[in-house]
């Protein structure tokens, strides 16, 4: 059975349909794509998945069970986690820290403890930052660690909303735009961290505009466009599909022209 | 980095050293006075700091638990023949449930919503506290008998200047406690970005309200202590005016900065003490120093001269 | 049926000074995205101005006329010193700043002026009108003018000219207002001018009835805003609405409920508001961006 369903999910925004009537099945421990020109309604989909937006109709199943309209913090909880397009870095704190605050569902102190610094916290903390550390060197930034996290490159950030992620141990991860800001060299390597994590069992949804990435890595790639689901299906399936390049190409995006 | 000065415990340290050191150089018994009315508005500047500084959750309205807190040991042994000590602890149970009861609500709310609801929260306290005039007194206030701890009577600026010391660096320790821990690290989170913490499953509701209780218990403690160094309290301690001077503390001395917590009460406990002479300007006075730390120094006295200081190390 | 009357021509006429200050907070909010916390003080500038000119021995007409004007100098005065230097300053720096200027106009009011209440003549005496058993104050209905004419000279003013067309630009999209050639840093002075203004009127109108003092300033704040937010922050006719909604609110409970409580449950009211429609009463929901 497949680990994340979408059935007719709409949501609109003053007159603008978003997302229409979307529905899509995610196979376990593959890397799903969504493409799609930009406005088509990506951000907004994972947005809905995650529990960020409340769907005006439609409903999304996670392993099976109807997670509509459950907060972003129960579904991170029932194992559903991502990143953002628009960064959402906690500037305040270190790279470890941010990364830190990914374990957060697994740390099992209360507030009093914590107060009190019982050794339990103490435990805690330790446990918790070797967990970090792991997962910071699983996307590479295992020398950043004790860097303020606002003092990374924009990619280095976007590695470090993966990590922090990941440390939350999700079933199913959305990376809404990874490679957004990368060179050729970072992308490569976004390509193999990426597939590790698939081979541990993790279920990808990717978003991304770098189609050499995308149709690299994809078992399965959903196209949008305005809010409504054109085509779904292998890359080559895709790539081969005169609809998505003319919707590529009639919006004049220069990296979509790379599908043709 | 602000880190050189703000590392893990050197605020306590600097509690305990300015503590003893300062009644070496009073040069009058007057002086203990000031010394713990600084410690005791520490007190409430740090939990307020936790909550405004750390977490990122404006409350224009935290004297309404100083005014709790007070009342409480006002109330208490006059109506009710309850032990000060005792209704300390109760000034404080009442203030987290208070706290407990209207954070649900009130902590939904962002930005100058949540301001405002604040806002009108402390001016509601201070509302009830100046009607029930039967309980408290009305707006003349009412005296508060002394505490007595182990047949021990504690009055008298030097006994209040040691207790309030102590218990500032108790609530030093459990800040920076906090602040090193998983809901230390959710708080900090959360005030950068409620979203991001949100998906990586932090409570994001939860962890507010329990800032916004330890918060309120801290200011509780303060104003019950305040009542008992004064002998006498009146809805003013509750007012509007109360709850600016603890959030002008908390921004000037910097925002989630203990240390800066200890330096702002202390400039603003201590100047109007120099400008008595000016009393009628101390509004003035007050409100631009609000607007031109603000305007200048945007950052707050600690953070500011730490980043300076780290500017100058290699 | 005389004490619904009464209750309602009392709560119309604090809230077309809710109204008015209302009106001031969504200006420059709409202008700037920016709290004045200082606007109450403007209420309490005009009124106590008027009253120490008068008593100064200046005609009423021209003291009215200088305190308007004087409210506006210092309006100009906040935004230039405060305002500007504090430019892209995050939410509660600005809030801290306003509320800074709030105290500072109070303490300096307490200097010049002094700490006592002040009243001012009726235009109209105190001979009150019977309406449907109901006694109303003339000088009531001298508010409720004063607040409509001032709301529709507004409106005509933002609608019909073009600096009124720049005011709407600036409020839609600040950084497209700016791309267009509208000097945004003049429209916010100019916002603090017209608030200033307003609130001034609004000061002079209403002290015969309510008295004025150094410190009526933060509640009218705390109420002005309130009742904008209640009809829907940035919205010109929610603030009228919602000013003129807090007021009768206010009045029916002082006169059913407990008039020590009136405030409580005002507050109440408006929080009820905020959690079921955190838009307010006519502004458009909207879905934060991520
Ligand atoms: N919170 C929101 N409020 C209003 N409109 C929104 C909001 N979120 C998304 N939209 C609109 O929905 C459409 C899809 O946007 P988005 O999902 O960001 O596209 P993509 O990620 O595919 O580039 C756009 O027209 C966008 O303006
Ligand atoms: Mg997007």
């Amino acid at each position: 059975m497949s680990i994340l369903q979408v059935e007719r999910l709409s949501i609109a925004f003053g007159g603008v349909r978003a997302i229409d009537d979307v529905t899509l099945s995610v196979p376990r421990a593959c890397v799903f794509s969504i493409i799609g020109p930009n406005g088509a309604g990506k951000t907004t989909l994972f947005n809905l998945i995650s529990g960020v937006y409340r769907p005006a109709a439609g409903r999304v199943l996670l392993d099976g069970v109807d997670v509509s309209g459950f907060a972003p913090d129960r579904l991170a909880r029932r194992g559903l986690s991502r990143t953002f397009q628009n960064l959402q870095i906690f500037f305040r704190l270190s790279a470890l820290e941010n990364v830190m605050v990914g374990r957060n569902r697994h740390e099992t102190t209360n507030v009093i403890q914590d107060l009190l610094h019982l050794p339990a916290v103490r435990r805690q903390n330790r446990a918790t930052r070797e967990a970090a550390l792991a997962a910071l060197a699983r996307v590479g930034l295992e020398a950043d660690a004790d860097k303020p996290a606002g003092s990374l490159p924009y990619g280095a950030m976007k590695r470090l909303e993966i990590a922090r992620a990941l440390a939350s141990e999700p079933q199913v991860l959305l990376l809404d735009e990874p490679a957004a800001g990368c060179n050729p060299v970072e992308t490569g390597e976004l390509d193999e961290i990426i597939r590790a994590i698939v081979r541990e069992g993790v279920t990808i949804v990717l978003v991304e505009h770098d189609m050499r990435l995308v149709m690299n890595i994809s078992d399965r790639i959903h196209v949008l466009a305005n809010g409504r689901t054109l085509t779904e299906g292998s890359a080559a399936e895709v790539r081969s599909n005169p609809a998505v390049v003319e919707a590529y190409l009639g919006t004049h995006n220069a990296r979509g022209r790379a599908v043709a | 980095m602000a880190r050189l000065i703000d590392s893990r415990y050197t605020p306590l340290v600097a509690v305990v050293f300015v503590a003893l050191a300062l009644p070496l150089i009073f040069p009058s018994p007057f002086y203990y006075r000031i010394g713990a009315l600084v410690f005791i508005f520490a007190l409430a500047v740090i939990g307020l700091n936790l909550l405004m500084g750390f977490a990122g959750q404006v409350s224009l309205g935290h004297a309404g638990f100083l005014g709790i807190g007070a009342y409480a040991v006002a109330i208490g042994p006059t109506h009710l023949g309850l032990p000060s000590w005792f209704c300390i602890f109760a000034g404080a149970g009442a203030s987290a449930l208070v706290a407990y009861v209207v954070g649900q609500p009130i902590l939904r709310l962002k930005g100058h919503y949540l301001a405002v609801a604040t806002l009108g929260f402390g001016l509601m306290i201070a509302i009830v506290l100046t009607n029930e005039a039967g309980w408290t007194g009305g707006p003349d206030g009412m005296s508060v008998p002394r505490l007595v701890l182990f047949g021990w009577p504690v009055h008298g600026s030097k006994a209040w200047y040691w207790v309030a010391a102590g218990t500032l660096a108790v609530g030093v320790a459990l800040a920076l406690n906090l602040i090193d821990s998983p809901s230390g690290r959710a708080l900090q989170a959360i005030h950068d970005s409620e979203v991001a913490a949100l998906v990586l499953g932090v409570r994001v509701a939860r962890k507010k309200l329990g800032v916004f209780v330890i918060s309120a218990v801290y200011a509780s403690v303060a104003g019950s202590y305040l009542a008992l160094l004064n002998g006498h309290i009146t809805p003013d301690l509750a007012g509007f005016m109360r709850s600016i001077e603890l959030v002008a503390m908390v921004v000037l001395g910097g925002m989630g900065s203990i240390f800066g917590s200890l330096v702002g009460a202390g400039v603003l406990v201590v100047l109007p003490q120099a400008l008595t002479g000016f009393h009628d300007y101390e509004h003035m006075a007050l409100g631009l120093i609000v607007m031109g730390f603000m305007i200048l120094l945007r950052r707050g006295i600690v953070p500011t001269l730490g980043a300076a200081l780290a500017g100058r190390a290699p | 049926m005389a004490e619904f009357l009464q209750f309602l021509f009392s709560g119309l006429t604090v809230g077309a000074v809710y109204a008015l200050v209302a009106l001031g907070f969504t200006l420059i909010y709409n202008a700037s995205g920016i709290i004045n916390f200082a606007q109450g003080e403007f209420v309490m500038l005009g009124g106590m101005t008027t009253v120490f000119l008068a008593l100064a021995g200046v005609p009423l007409p021209l003291a009215a006329v200088l305190a308007v004007v004087a409210a506006v100098a210092i309006g100009l005065l906040l935004h230039r010193f405060a305002i500007e230097p504090a430019r892209g300053a995050d939410t509660v720096t600005l809030i801290m700043i306003t509320i800074g200027a709030s105290i500072f106009l109070r303490g300096a009011a307490q200097v010049v002026f002094d700490k006592r209440f002040h009243s001012l003549p009726h235009l109209f005496g105190t001979d009150p009108l019977r309406i449907g058993g109901a006694a109303i104050l003339p000088q009531s209905l001298v508010v409720l003018a004063g607040a409509t004419v001032i709301v529709v000279l507004l409106w005509v003013f933002i609608d019909r000219t073009l600096f009124g067309k720049a005011v709407i630009a600036t409020a839609a999209n600040r950084l497209a207002a700016r791309l267009v050639g509208i000097n945004t840093g003049h429209m916010i002075g100019f916002s603090f001018a017209i608030s200033a203004a307003i609130g001034a009127l609004a000061g002079i109108l209403v002290t015969p009835i309510t008295l004025t003092s150094y410190d009526v300033g933060t509640l009218l704040a705390l109420k002005g805003f309130a009742a904008a937010m209640l009809g829907g922050m940035g919205y010109a006719l929610g603030a009228v609405v919602g000013g003129l909604l807090l007021g009768l609110l206010e009045a029916f409970s002082a006169g059913y409920l407990s008039s020590k409580y009136k405030d409580v449950v005002a507050f109440l009211v408006i929080l009820a508001v905020f959690f079921v429609m955190p838009q307010g009463l006519l502004g458009r929901a909207k879905v934060e961006r991520v």
